[in-house]
C-alpha cells in the first residue's frame, strides 16, 4: 500500500510502515487510519513503525505513536519504533516514549 | 525597549494544511540568524504547537484566523507571538499540565506546550474562555 506519504508492507508477521515527510497534526490524520486498516486486515505479530524518513515531528506525531501502540495492543501486537532522526528523538524522549515502546536504531541523544 | 532588528507579520486561515506553512515561513525568517540545525528544529516544532493548538481548541477545526509574529534582535534573540480569536483556555495552568488535553479522540498527546516549554527558552500563555489565547515565546540563538 503506497500513498505519497507511506508505505505500507507486510511479511512473515511483520507489518512495516514507513512513515515519510513530516508528521504533524495535517498529516497525522492521512496515515493513522491506513496503518490502522492495515493492522486489523493482517494481524501482524509485530508492528515497525519506520521514521527514518521522517523529517520533522511534533506532539501530533506522539499521538499519531501512541494511537497505532494501542490499536496493535488490542489484538496482542507488538509495536516499535525504527531510526527516528535526532530532532525526532528529541520529541520522542520528552514524552517518555522509550518507557513505552521499544526505538530501535537512529540517533543516540 | 530595544528594537528589532527585523519582524515579520503573518496571518494564516486555521486549516491544517496551514501548520507546515506557519512553521516553514518562521524558519526561512530565523534562519537569517544562521542558527544551528536543532535550534531551528525547535523553533519550528515550537511554532507547529501553537498553530495546532489554535486550530485543533482555539477553533475547534472550525474558520478562524491565526496572528504569527516573529521579531529578532541584535543579542540574536527570537521572539515569536502566535495569537488567535478562539474560545480561549479558562484554567491555562490547567492546559499547560503535560498530558492534558480537552481532545476525546485519543489521538492527542497533550504535550503541545510542554514541547513548547521545552524547546523554547521562555513561554508565555495569556487566556481566558472565549477570548482566544496569546503565546509568546522566545529563544535566544547561540
Amino acid at each position: 500500500m503506497n500513498t505519497e506519504n507511506l508505505i505500507i508492507t507486510f511479511e512473515r508477521g511483520v507489518l512495516v510502515a514507513q512513515i515519510m515527510g513530516d508528521i504533524d497534526h495535517h498529516s497525522a490524520k492521512f496515515v493513522r487510519d491506513k496503518i490502522d486498516m492495515a493492522i486489523f486486515e493482517k494481524k501482524p505479530s509485530l508492528v515497525l513503525l519506520d521514521l527514518s524518513s521522517v523529517e520533522f515531528m511534533d506532539s501530533s506525531g506522539l499521538g499519531l505513536i501512541l494511537g497505532r501502540f494501542n490499536t496493535a495492543k488490542e489484538l496482542g501486537s507488538e509495536l516499535k519504533i525504527l531510526s527516528p532522526s535526532r530532532s525526532v528523538k528529541k520529541v520522542l524522549e520528552l514524552a517518555g516514549i522509550e518507557r513505552l515502546i521499544k526505538i530501535e536504531g537512529g540517533y543516540l541523544l | 525597549m530595544k528594537c528589532a532588528e527585523n519582524q515579520m507579520k503573518l496571518y494564516l486561515p486555521s486549516l491544517s494544511v496551514n501548520e507546515s506553512v506557519a512553521r516553514s515561513a518562521v524558519a526561512v525568517f530565523v534562519a537569517q540568524l544562521n542558527p544551528t540545525v536543532e535550534e531551528i528544529s525547535d523553533i519550528k516544532c515550537a511554532v507547529s504547537e501553537a498553530v495546532t493548538n489554535s486550530i485543533v481548541h482555539g477553533y475547534g477545526y472550525g474558520h478562524g484566523e491565526i496572528y504569527i509574529g516573529v521579531k529578532y534582535f541584535s543579542d540574536r534573540t527570537v521572539k515569536i507571538e502566535i495569537k488567535d480569536k478562539g474560545c480561549g483556555i479558562e484554567d491555562v495552568k490547567l492546559a499547560m499540565t503535560p498530558l492534558f488535553t480537552t481532545d476525546t479522540s485519543g489521538e492527542r498527546s497533550g504535550m503541545g506546550f510542554a514541547v513548547m516549554q521545552t524547546f523554547m527558552d521562555s513561554l508565555e500563555v495569556h487566556s481566558k474562555k472565549g477570548m482566544g489565547v496569546r503565546v509568546l515565546m522566545e529563544k535566544k540563538l547561540k
